[in-house]
């Protein structure tokens, strides 16, 4: 039986992709398996109880923005909306330096960074106690 | 607004332009991996008995077929889209890396002013409505070769929207049967190129090199107006050829400047829209058509087996010359879209807004870059109509060539011939001798000045055809001469005295009497052989029609 979801705030208007159902005055619980799409999107360990319920207590402190009237008002894109975007010219100034670079990956072949095959490695979250859930 | 769809037939059909019937729609092709069974939704495309509205002939189905296309090039610029290190093809890795590119903590991104005014110069040589104001945002995926875990693209309000890509395409037997298409471009938007990435799978590693991440690159979006994989290859070949008269992509595929990602889906006349698979990794200019037909096809043969098709990701395999579904797509795709909170809003003006005082390295004025943009692939093949009276396709075939328009415009300043005379030699000679050899146009041996001087020969009547393709054969070797020197050389002038003209023919036609008796007996071929023999005897310097004139005079009096 589905535990009702609260709606994550979506910072952009029209994204693609999932949705989470919602009805507009959740009762602020997460369910586990939204935790678990958490966890896979953001490679992020919520790992315990505690850090749901502190997940939970956020989203219920950014509700209270609903109390706010914003009819007709232009929503805020970023607070830098009012700032001048530098252009830079189009010069070469920076690069050759794969020396330095290189000394920050783990693991290097002949001046390549080396990463694990495919993508991300998910053995670790795989290997996890699935997280029980209220 | 519906653009023409192309029937498409069923199951070995391509094209619909003649009605064909196909007896029973029968399974046709390679079986197609597993056919899902089991009713998941609906399917959009019903079963339906064979039979078409307007002729119903046994076993005969109609589908149609749409296709979208999201092409990424990028942009010509010496550095990348937010830092300062430099864009190049081929170096040692990770060399051309800033500590941005690498997404080292406490780095920012500076937008470069080049890669902006490149978009908006494609916006508007595409027909777009330029937004004023666009933004950046960040779209999040885990990737090894994208380092800072989100690629900062523009989502929301990308800078150009609503244009129009015009193309041709040829609908019958003939070249010159050809008609215009147009398809709508749903938006371009800068975003930044990811690193390089390299499978090891003999130590189960993956080699990343970062050279290629942060390039600024433009996405087009052309809607699904395209219902093939031809019209699909003709825009992209266009937008190519756009590009590369404004100067804001190279466009080479080969080089990876160019690449395209395809949506395709298929449907019935008059039905709704199916579903959609994307083709990713068409990357080659030749299998971007026969790749998009296969995947069309993969469709039908599977709704017609009663399979359905799954909303997927698809890479096209060019050894086996089919699609595969990609690996490691689990289920759909959350970007997580967020505005880039280090980047403000970025803002156009125009003549009319321009900000007083303000330092004009920090203004982009649409109206100066509209001004500003060179002549267009399309206005330049109607000039060339227009001006030269040569052929659509011609015009086509001179700018598809790198370098030749240039050639082309060149001998044409130099010579006294004529403009027909000039295409011909330029598309068929020419060009013909620079395929055969697979020699770009700036490897010529032959130049332009040459080719002029060889076609004021011609024109003067100095030499016969035969002769100048001689003498370009000689100038193809490349040793230095000229084509008057090469003419010199080899005795190819034409006889330019019209008595020595009439003794060879008198004394020929002396010495072959039975050729003149055939001839006169009616036979038509006995002229061409008298011909030849004036020929040889001249050395092949008459020209055969002024031949064939003395010969008749002489014979009727």
């Amino acid at each position: 039986m589905w535990a009702r979801a609260v709606r994550l705030r979506a910072a952009a208007r029209g994204r693609r992709g999932f949705t989470s159902k919602a009805d507009s005055q959740g009762s602020g619980r997460v369910t586990g398996e939204l935790i678990q799409h958490l966890e896979r999107l953001s490679l992020v360990d919520f790992g315990s109880q505690e850090a749901v319920a502190r997940l939970e207590k956020a989203i219920a402190f950014a509700d209270r923005l609903r109390a706010v009237n914003t009819d007709g008002v232009e929503p805020m894109e970023s607070v830098l909306e009012d700032r001048c975007l530098y252009l830079r010219s189009d010069n070469v100034v920076e690069g050759s330096c794969a020396e330095e670079l290189l000394q920050n990956s783990h693991r290097v072949v002949e001046e390549y960074f080396v990463a694990p095959p495919g993508n991300i490695s998910w053995s670790k979250l795989d290997e996890k106690q699935p997280f029980s859930h209220r | 607004m519906a653009a023409p769809t192309l029937r498409w037939f069923c199951p070995g059909r391509r094209f619909a332009f003649a009605r064909v019937g196909c007896g029973s729609c029968h399974r046709r092709g390679p079986p197609t991996g597993s056919t899902s069974n089991g009713k998941r939704g609906q399917s959009s495309v019903a079963q339906q008995p064979h039979i078409t509205a307007q002729k119903p002939r046994k076993g005969e189905c109609e589908w149609a077929a749409v296709v979208g296309l999201e092409i990424h090039a990028q942009i010509a610029s010496n550095s990348k889209l937010f830092s300062g290190s430099q864009v190049r093809f081929a170096a040692p890795p990770n060399s051309l890396v800033s500590f941005f590119d690498a997404s080292l903590p406490g780095t920012l991104p500076v937008l470069n002013r080049r890669c902006v005014e490149a978009a908006v110069m494609t916006g508007l040589a595409l027909d777009c409505h330029i937004n004023r104001k666009s933004l950046f945002d960040r779209k999040h995926y885990f990737y090894a070769d994208l380092p800072a875990g989100y690629q900062i693209t523009q989502q929301r309000l990308p800078i150009a929207v609503n244009g129009s890509l015009a193309y041709s395409v040829c609908v019958g037997r003939k070249p010159s049967q050809m008609v215009t298409r147009t398809v709508r471009v749903k938006q371009i938007q800068l975003e930044q190129d990811s690193g390089k990435s390299l499978q090891d799978d003999l130590r189960s590693q993956t080699l990343i090199d970062l050279n290629r991440a942060g390039i600024g690159l433009l996405e087009v979006v052309l809607e699904p107006d395209m219902s093939c994989g031809e019209e699909a290859a003709t825009a992209v070949r266009e937008l190519q050829l756009i590009l590369q008269a404004l100067g804001t992509s190279q466009a080479n595929m080969a080089e990876g400047q160019l690449r395209v990602d395809a949506n395709i889906s298929v449907h019935r006349p008059g039905e709704p829209l199916g579903i959609r698979t994307e083709v990713k990794n068409l990357n080659s200019a030749r299998f971007l058509a026969k790749a998009i037909d296969y995947e069309i096809q993969r469709q039908i043969n599977e709704l017609e087996n009663g399979g359905e098709i799954l909303n997927e990701t698809r890479s096209f395999d060019y050894k086996l010359g089919c699609t595969v579904p990609m690996r490691d797509k689990e289920g759909k795709q959350d970007y997580r879209f967020m505005p880039e909170p280090n980047l403000p809003p970025l803002l156009l003006y125009d003549s009319g807004s321009l900000p007083s005082g303000a330092d004009p390295q920090q203004v982009i004025d649409v109206d100066q870059l509209r001004a500003q943009l060179p002549e267009l692939p399309r206005v330049t093949r109607e000039r060339l109509v227009r001006e030269y009276g040569m052929l659509p396709q011609h015009s086509c075939a001179l700018l598809n060539e790198v370098g030749l328009l240039e050639f082309f415009q060149n001998v044409i300043k130099e010579t006294r011939a004529e403009p027909k005379k000039v295409t011909s030699w330029v598309l068929n000679t020419f060009l013909g001798f620079l395929k055969q050899q697979n020699l770009a146009v700036s490897e010529s041996p032959v130049t332009p000045s040459a080719l002029a001087e060889l076609l004021d020969l011609l024109d003067r009547k100095a030499i016969s055809s035969s002769a100048a393709k001689q003498v370009f054969e000689e100038l193809w070797r490349n040793e230095g001469k000229t084509p008057a020197q090469i003419v010199a050389e080899k005795k190819l002038e034409l006889l330019q005295d019209p008595e020595a003209l009439e003794r060879l023919c008198s004394s020929t036609l002396e010495a072959h009497p039975d050729v003149v008796m055939d001839l006169k007996k009616g036979n038509p071929r006995a002229i061409n052989k008298l011909i030849g023999l004036v020929r040889k005897a001249t050395l092949g310097r008459a020209d055969p029609t002024a031949i064939k004139e003395v010969l008749e005079r002489q014979l009727s009096s």
